[in-house]
């Protein structure tokens, strides 16, 4: 076993809603969309029309800039609508589930005895490519280009993450598949990064072709920027891609049984879930038949995805591209009265600020309110504390504001995206929104670099 | 609480946008958001926010200050009677002192606040929590008789020309609690400096005991009278003359324990400030040339106003080092020049105050040089991870 990387710098935020170790067959969710918006930086060019009929893995569009980049349906059926936002800007193509899924035939084959460049065309063409993802800018990587190693984060430790030893229990084939259509892709090494606070289940310890290497420490240990950073650094020397265990899975069934199945189990979390739970759904499903009779009343906020980083959806939304989990919290849209003064026991603080560290171990309700106004930056040392990255947090997203491009690439734009300065965002004294100026650099980076 | 709800939620609209009070937009909102925090929601980014906000932060210090405050006002009183040679108590001491330092703090804080409200009106932004705890630094910091009106001038020309000229709270590069003390020093010496400032009722020169000198420890260390530098343990716990809320280094050491366990003020500041501090002061014991050299390195620790500058002063995160490693080397060097302008700078006997201001002044600096080195070491990681990839 080789060493334990321990991180010290981190903070898990203790919600109440965790999910218990159940699975739930919900049945079929009745609609599916695939969003445009998970995928930044694409322009997305639409292939199908309202009314046409779909399989599982037909393309419904693909990227004006890299035409060979393809998104294809979760599930058969019919599209009923191509919903779009401001400036016709495509937000989500519904497709109205027919009664069994029809797929679409891609050829069981082994990847090796498979060359690379067939697997990157069945990669494209069936839609998975998109499940990968590289460093630096947490984007797409382009179809021609060689990664120098590929991350695989085995954990979650975001706030009432999903645990993946739970998920990925009985899915040693379709991984060790996956596992191996990746060493085809890179001439470096497989990172297989796991919680070494556990012992390591099979799946993860059974699979051959990879390295392990073992975390510790609280959120974001699980995240694969702090996983890169520590063992493969980004710099501008090149990219490391990355991929999440359960989007593996699909790539492994496309050549195990020759078919574009994007099942994955979710986890339904937060303190307004009456059983949270974990549930057999598809990528793109509808969250309706997973939420109904399952959610207190009251005003909430749906997200798909955790609580730092998930994107918002409305409560019959469907499940983002790269998602794991579905969170329900109240929304906080109400006033506190004299909240500099009050002792605050049930207010969960970063800092000691409250007297709720008189309780340790409790878990907390966390509404969607600001908590404060906000301001220019005052108080430093905070985005230390939760970030275990050799990066000063603070001087970068200065760096960014002012557009020095200079100062982004050296104090370490490469190296982050929006998910790994999150719990920056939330200990934010002054509320700066960190997690839009990271992505801003991004972008800035993006257009100044090509 | 509802019912005072419903009463702002009737209101608000005269101060919002085309409402007839839209000049006091600001005054309204700040004083909205101090009885009841905002229901504005996430809109982008995290979901769940910290319960933190700046109003909280700030109180915290406000709270940390209050034990320097407390025994600042009853040590007004105590200074006063001995000096008086009259008998008092407890209560007659601390009322005393109290009826004393109150009106300097209504009058820090209503030039200080006034101006506030007035730039956060005309820059038409919220008003910040900053001077919450300035105006609370600045009595603290000046003797106890000094005249209301030069407190008030000191607050406006710190808050103007400290603060605002460089875009408000968290855009200022000197302490503005400390620019209104530099102010009073160098405008009004003779009212912050000699033997008879620190003690109430001296000015006039009336009723006093014979023989009572009212110096400073400082003072006399500076002149060699060694022998009347009171005990450590009466500076240690503040019986001495000096400005209102530095005596005492106990009750600043218990602001100081606030401020590090609630995580609002920065103990690596805080240590390495006294390290800073010990170091020059045993370099000067190496040399002891004269007795003001010769007094135990520790000794000053407890002298005037350096615990007080190490706790509140020194921390303030807008004007101190930003970075981690940056903020060991500000407060080493903060120490270090305190004593060294202490105790060789025969014209101004407490360095704490221009050491601070200096260090402000360089904290830029030294955060660009700890930026500098991050981004070499980071730089050489990567090329390692590089050549490492090609041998394998």
């Amino acid at each position: 076993m080789s060493e334990v990387i321990k991180l010290k710098k981190g903070l898990n935020i203790p919600l109440k809603g965790k999910a218990e170790k159940v699975l739930v067959n919900p049945g079929p969710p009745g609609q599916y969309a695939v969003k445009p918006v998970d995928f930044p930086g694409i322009r997305p060019k639409m292939l199908v029309r309202v009314d046409d009929q779909v399989r599982a893995g037909t393309p419904l569009f693909f990227d004006k800039y890299n035409p060979d980049l393809f998104f294809t349906a979760p599930a058969s059926g019919r599209v009923v609508a191509v919903n779009r936002g401001e400036r016709r800007k495509i937000l989500e193509v519904v497709i109205k589930a027919g009664e069994k899924i029809e797929y679409e035939d891609f050829g069981k084959a082994d990847p090796g005895k498979t060359d690379r460049e067939e697997i990157v065309r069945r990669l494209l063409k069936s839609g998975l490519w998109p499940l990968l993802r590289q460093r630096p800018y947490g984007i797409i990587p382009k179809p021609d280009s060689r990664p120098r190693s590929i991350f695989i984060s085995g954990f979650d430790t975001a706030p009432l993450a999903p645990d993946f030893d739970f998920i990925m229990q009985d899915s040693a084939s379709e991984f060790q598949a996956g596992i191996d259509v990746l060493r085809r892709l890179t001439d470096g090494k497989i990172h297989l990064n796991v919680n070494g606070d556990y012992p390591v289940v099979d799946v993860y310890k059974k699979v051959s072709g990879v390295q392990l290497n073992y975390f510790s420490g609280p959120h974001p240990a699980g995240n694969p920027g702090v996983q890169i950073h520590h063992i493969d650094p980004v710099h501008k020397n090149g990219a490391v891609w990355y991929i999440g265990p359960q989007n593996l899975l699909v790539i492994g069934r496309l050549f195990l049984d020759g078919v574009v199945d994007f099942s994955r189990i979710v986890a339904l979390t937060g303190s307004e879930v009456i059983n949270p739970r974990y549930y057999r759904t598809m990528m793109g499903a509808s969250v309706d038949n997973i939420l109904r009779d399952n959610i207190k009343e009251g005003n909430l906020r749906y997200i798909s995805g955790n609580v730092l980083t998930g994107t918002r959806i409305p409560a019959k939304g469907f499940i983002g591209f790269y998602d794991s989990q579905i969170t329900v919290i109240p929304e906080g849209d109400h006033h506190r009265f004299l909240g500099w003064a009050v002792p605050g026991l049930d207010r969960f603080s970063a800092s000691r600020a409250f007297f709720s560290w008189l309780m340790p171990g409790r878990e907390y309700v966390s509404d969607t309110n600001y908590n404060g106004g906000p301001r220019a930056f005052v108080m430093t040392g905070e985005y230390e504390k939760v970030l275990p990255m050799d990066i000063i947090p603070q001087q970068l997203v200065k760096s960014i504001i002012v557009e020095d491009i200079d100062k982004m690439e050296n104090l370490g734009i490469y190296e982050v995206v929006e998910e790994d300065l999150a719990l920056c965002e939330y200990v934010c004294t002054s509320k700066t929104e960190v997690q839009t100026i990271i992505r801003q650099g991004i972008e800035l980076m993006i257009k100044e670099t090509s | 609480m509802k019912l005072l709800r419903k009463q702002i939620d009737k209101i608000k609209p005269h101060f919002q946008k085309g409402g007839r009070f839209e000049m006091l937009h600001s005054t309204f909102d700040a004083f909205e958001t101090f009885l009841f925090v905002p229901d504005k929601v996430t809109t982008r980014g995290a979901h769940i926010r910290d319960s933190i906000d700046m109003k909280r932060t700030m109180i915290i210090v406000v709270i940390a200050m209050v034990p320097a405050l407390l025994f600042g006002m009853w040590n007004t009183g105590y200074q006063h009677f001995i000096a008086t040679g009259t008998e008092a108590g407890f209560l007659d001491n601390f009322l005393h002192g109290f009826v004393k330092v109150l009106p300097i703090i209504v009058v820090s804080y209503a030039s200080g606040l006034a101006v506030e409200f007035i730039f956060a009106q005309i820059r038409n932004h919220e008003v910040n929590e900053g001077f919450l705890v300035t105006g609370m630094l600045i009595p603290l910091i000046v003797p106890v008789d000094v005249p209301l009106w030069m407190v008030s001038v000191a607050t406006i020309f710190a808050v103007i020309i400290g603060k605002e000229v460089f875009g408000g709270t968290g855009m200022n590069i000197l302490n503005p609690a400390l620019t209104a003390r530099a102010f009073l020093f160098f405008a009004y010496p003779t009212y912050m400096s000699g033997d008879f400032v620190w003690i109430s009722g001296l000015l006039k020169g009336e009723g006093i005991v014979d023989g009572f000198s009212g110096a400073t420890p400082l003072a006399n260390a500076s002149l060699g009278n060694t022998e009347a530098i009171p005990s450590s343990m009466e500076m240690f716990l503040g019986t001495i003359p000096g400005s209102i809320g530095e005596t005492s280094t106990l009750a600043i050491l218990i602001g100081a324990a606030i401020l590090w366990f609630t995580g609002v003020g920065s103990i690596r500041i805080m240590a390495s400030v006294f390290v800073g501090g010990l170091m020059m002061g045993l370099i000067l014991n190496l040399f002891a040339v004269n007795p003001f050299m010769e007094i135990p390195a520790w000794e000053h620790l407890i002298m005037g106003g350096f615990a007080f500058g190490a706790v509140f002063m020194a921390t303030d995160p807008v004007t101190a080092s930003q970075t981690d490693r940056g903020k060991y080397i500000y407060g080493f060097l903060v120490g270090f020049l305190a004593i060294l302008i202490r105790v060789l700078n025969p014209a101004y006997p407490e360095g704490m105050m221009l050491a601070i201001l200096f260090m402000n002044v360089f904290a830029p600096l030294i955060d660009h040089n700890v930026m500098q080195a991050n981004i070499k070491r980071r730089l050489k990681r990567a090329e390692g991870s590089n050549i490492l990839n090609k041998v394998q």
